[in-house]
C-alpha cells in the first residue's frame, strides 16, 4: 500500500483525479473528501476508474456523494475508464443510468 | 485486506464436526467445505442436520467435537475481536428474515454500518439505499418490517445481509414460503450478487427446482453426515436411495400402501413404524 | 397409573435444577451487563445514549402518572387506617409520623415495584421473547452484536436512573394522600402537615426506599431478560412468559423488600 489511492491533473476548467488500487471502508472517506474538495474548485471533475481493483459500498456512495453535490452546485461530474469491478457494481445498484460515464 | 482476491482457499472448512442436542447426537462427524466464489446449495429431510450446520458455521454455538473454519480462521478459537471482524465479512439471511421489528427497513439495513463503521448519516444513508435498490425494495426504506410480504420482508433481510459487502453469504430456506415467481426472483438475486460482487454464497434449501437452477455443487446431508456434495448434473443421476428419496420426494404418495394408508386413517392407536 | 417416588423426587429434581439455571442465568446477565458497560468500547460494543435515555422515558416518566396516583390513594388508605388503630391509643397525634416512615421506608418503593414490574417487567419479557422466536437475537449475535449489551444494559441502567426518580415523587404525593384525610382530625394546614412530615423524616428513612427501589428496579429487568430469553414456544410462549416475568418478579420483589427491611431496620 505504499503507492498513493489519488493522484490528480488540475487545470483552470476542469480537474482529473486517477484513482488506483482498492477503495473500502479504510480509505473510502479519503476519496470522498478529494472528490468534494475538487468540486469545490473546478467546474468539471472527472474520476478515472481504470486502476481500481476492488470498491466496496461506501467507495460507490462516494461517487455518489460527489454526483450529488455538482448537480445542486451546477458542476460536472464524470466517471471514466471504469475496471470491471467497479463496472459490475455500479450495474448493480443500476447505477450506469445515473451517473455520467465516458469511456 | 486484498485477501478477496486469493481464490485458492476454501471460505469454509469443516472438519469432523461433532454435535449434539441434549442427548441426541445431530452432527456426526460432519465434513464440509466450500470454495470462494463458489454458490453451494445444503439439502437435506427434516433432522438431516442442514440448518444445526449452519448455526455452527455461524458460531452461534460451541461444536462439541471437530474443526470448523472461515476464511482461514477457526472459529472456536480466535479471540473477541478477530471473531467481530470475521462477523462483518458473513451476511446472513434468515429463514423468518429476522428483520428488527422495532426498526424501519431502513434503519435494519443500516444497523450494521452504524454499529461497525465511523461512516458518517449521508454515507450510510446513501449505502443502505443503494442495497435497497439492488434487492428491487427502492423507496421502501421508511416501511415498517410488518407492512412488508414475504418476498419482501426476504429481499430486505438479504439487503441488510450485503450491507458490509461481505464476502461470504449465508442463506436459510430463502425461497420457503414464497410463491414460485417470488422465489424464481431471489435465485436471481442471489446469481447476479455472485456474478457481480464475486461472494461464495451457502443456501439450505429443499426447493430441488432453486436449488438446480442457481448451485454450482449440491451437498446432501442425511443423518448427520455429508452424503454426497457434487455437480447439480451428478446430483440428478445418482443412483444412491436417499438422494433418489430426496428428489422424489413429491411423487412420494403415489406409491403409497393402500393398506397402510387405511390403518393410518382409521386406526386409533396407529404410530409411524 | 402408579407413579413411583423415585420418578416423583427425579422430576422434582429437575424442576429444582432449572430454576437454579435460571437463577444462573439471570446472575449471569447481570455481570455481564456491567461487564460490558466497562469494557465494552474496547470491543466495539458502545452502550448507546441514546437508548438509555428512550428507556427512562418509557420505563420511568411513562410511569409517573399511575405511580404517583396510587401513592396518593395509597397515603389515604394509611391515613385511615391508621388513625382508626392509634385511635384505640389515644395516640392519633403520631398518625403523621407513621404515615411518613411507612411510606418512605416501605409503601412506596413497593407501590412503585409492582407497577414497573407490571409494565416494563412485563414489556421487557415480551420484547425479549418476541425477538428470540423471530430469530432477531440470532440475527443480532452474527452481525457481531453483544445481545446483553444491546438488550438488557439500556433498561438495567435506566431502572436504576429511574426508580429512585419515582419513588421521590411517590413519597410526597404518599404522604400528601395521607395528609389530606388527617388534617381534619389533627386540626392542621396542609401546608403544616408537609413541612411537619418532612421534619421527622431522617436521611436513612429515605435512603431505605431509595436502596430498595434501585434493588426492585434490578430483579424487575433481571427477571423480564430471563423469562424472554427461555422463551420456547412461539407467539403462545412470549404470551406466557410476560405473565410468569410480573408474578416472579413481584414475588421476588416482595420477598427482596423483607430482607432489605429487616437489615435496614437494625
Amino acid at each position: 500500500m505504499e503507492s498513493k489511492l489519488i493522484n490528480y491533473e488540475k487545470d483552470d476548467s476542469h480537474c482529473t483525479l486517477f484513482v488506483q488500487g482498492d477503495v473500502d471502508l479504510s480509505n473510502s472517506s479519503q476519496l470522498r473528501k478529494t472528490i468534494l474538495s475538487a468540486l469545490k474548485t473546478s467546474p468539471l471533475v472527472e474520476v478515472d476508474l481504470n486502476n481500481v481493483t476492488y470498491i466496496d459500498s461506501s467507495g460507490i456512495a462516494a461517487l455518489v456523494e460527489g454526483l450529488q453535490y455538482a448537480n445542486s452546485h451546477n458542476k460536472r461530474f464524470v466517471l471514466k475508464q471504469l475496471s470491471n469491478p467497479v463496472k459490475s457494481i455500479i450495474e448493480l445498484a443500476r447505477l450506469d443510468q445515473v451517473f455520467t460515464i465516458e469511456d | 485486506m486484498n485477501d478477496h482476491k486469493n481464490n485458492k482457499e476454501p471460505i469454509i472448512e469443516v472438519t469432523d464436526l461433532e454435535t449434539y442436542y441434549g442427548q441426541r447426537k445431530i452432527l456426526d462427524g460432519m465434513n464440509f467445505s466450500v470454495n470462494r466464489g463458489e454458490i453451494r446449495v445444503v439439502m437435506g429431510g427434516s433432522g438431516s442436520g442442514k440448518s444445526t450446520l449452519l448455526w455452527y458455521i455461524l458460531g452461534l454455538y460451541e461444536p462439541d467435537g471437530g474443526q470448523i473454519k472461515v476464511l482461514g480462521q477457526d472459529i472456536n478459537k480466535i479471540d473477541f475481536n478477530d471473531h467481530l471482524k470475521l462477523k462483518q465479512n458473513i451476511g446472513v439471511a434468515f429463514q423468518s428474515g429476522a428483520l428488527f421489528s422495532s426498526m424501519t427497513v431502513g434503519d435494519n439495513v443500516a444497523f450494521p454500518l452504524r454499529e461497525f463503521t465511523d461512516l458518517d448519516e449521508n454515507t450510510i444513508r446513501i449505502i443502505t439505499r443503494m442495497k435497497l435498490e439492488v434487492v428491487n425494495l427502492g423507496g421502501f426504506h421508511k416501511l415498517m418490517p410488518s407492512q412488508l410480504s414475504g418476498g419482501m420482508i426476504k429481499r430486505a433481510a438479504l439487503a441488510r445481509a450485503i450491507v458490509m459487502d461481505p464476502k461470504l453469504l449465508i442463506f436459510d430456506e430463502p425461497s420457503a414460503g414464497l410463491d414460485p415467481v417470488v422465489a424464481s426472483e431471489i435465485d436471481d438475486l442471489i446469481l447476479s450478487l455472485r456474478e457481480t460482487t464475486g461472494v461464495s454464497v451457502v443456501v439450505v434449501t429443499h426447493e430441488l427446482e432453486s436449488a438446480f437452477k442457481i448451485a454450482d455443487r449440491i451437498t446432501v446431508l442425511d443423518k448427520g453426515k455429508n452424503l454426497l456434495t457434487a455437480s447439480v448434473e451428478e446430483v440428478k443421476q445418482s443412483k444412491n436411495k436417499r438422494i433418489m428419496d430426496l428428489l422424489q420426494r413429491r411423487s412420494r404418495h403415489d406409491k403409497l400402501d393402500p393398506e397402510d394408508y387405511l390403518r393410518r386413517l382409521t386406526q386409533e392407536n396407529y404410530t409411524l413404524s | 397409573m402408579k407413579i413411583n417416588l423415585t420418578d416423583k423426587i427425579e422430576s422434582l429434581g429437575q424442576t429444582v435444577v432449572q430454576y437454579l439455571e435460571r437463577l444462573g442465568f439471570a446472575m449471569r446477565l447481570f455481570w455481564d451487563s456491567f461487564y460490558w458497560l466497562i469494557v465494552g468500547r474496547k470491543y466495539k460494543q458502545r452502550l448507546r445514549f441514546a437508548q438509555v435515555v428512550k428507556h427512562i422515558k418509557s420505563d420511568g416518566v411513562d410511569a409517573l402518572p399511575i405511580v404517583l396516583a396510587l401513592a396518593l390513594v395509597v397515603g389515604m388508605m394509611l391515613a385511615i387506617q391508621l388513625i382508626y388503630a392509634l385511635q384505640a391509643f389515644g395516640a392519633q397525634s403520631q398518625v403523621l409520623l407513621a404515615i411518613a416512615k411507612s411510606v418512605t421506608r416501605e409503601f412506596s418503593p413497593l407501590i412503585t415495584g409492582i407497577i414497573v414490574a407490571g409494565r416494563s417487567g412485563a414489556a421487557i419479557a415480551a420484547r425479549i421473547g418476541s425477538q428470540v422466536v423471530s430469530q432477531e437475537i440470532d440475527a443480532l449475535k452474527v452481525i457481531g452484536v453483544v445481545p446483553v449489551r444491546y438488550l438488557v444494559l439500556p433498561p438495567l441502567l435506566a431502572l436504576i436512573i429511574s426508580m429512585p426518580m419515582l419513588i421521590i415523587g411517590a413519597d410526597i404525593v404518599a404522604i400528601f394522600g395521607g395528609a389530606l384525610f388527617s388534617v381534619g382530625k389533627l386540626d392542621m394546614s396542609i401546608t403544616a402537615y408537609m413541612v411537619e412530615s418532612f421534619e421527622v423524616l431522617v436521611v436513612g428513612d429515605i435512603l431505605q426506599g431509595l436502596i430498595k427501589s434501585v434493588v426492585f428496579g434490578v430483579i424487575i429487568v433481571l427477571v423480564g431478560a430471563t423469562t424472554g430469553f427461555y422463551v420456547t414456544g412461539g407467539a403462545e410462549g412470549v404470551g406466557k412468559a410476560t405473565t410468569t416475568a410480573v408474578v416472579v418478579s413481584i414475588s421476588f420483589i416482595v420477598l427482596a423488600d423483607m430482607i432489605a427491611s429487616y437489615f435496614l431496620t437494625q
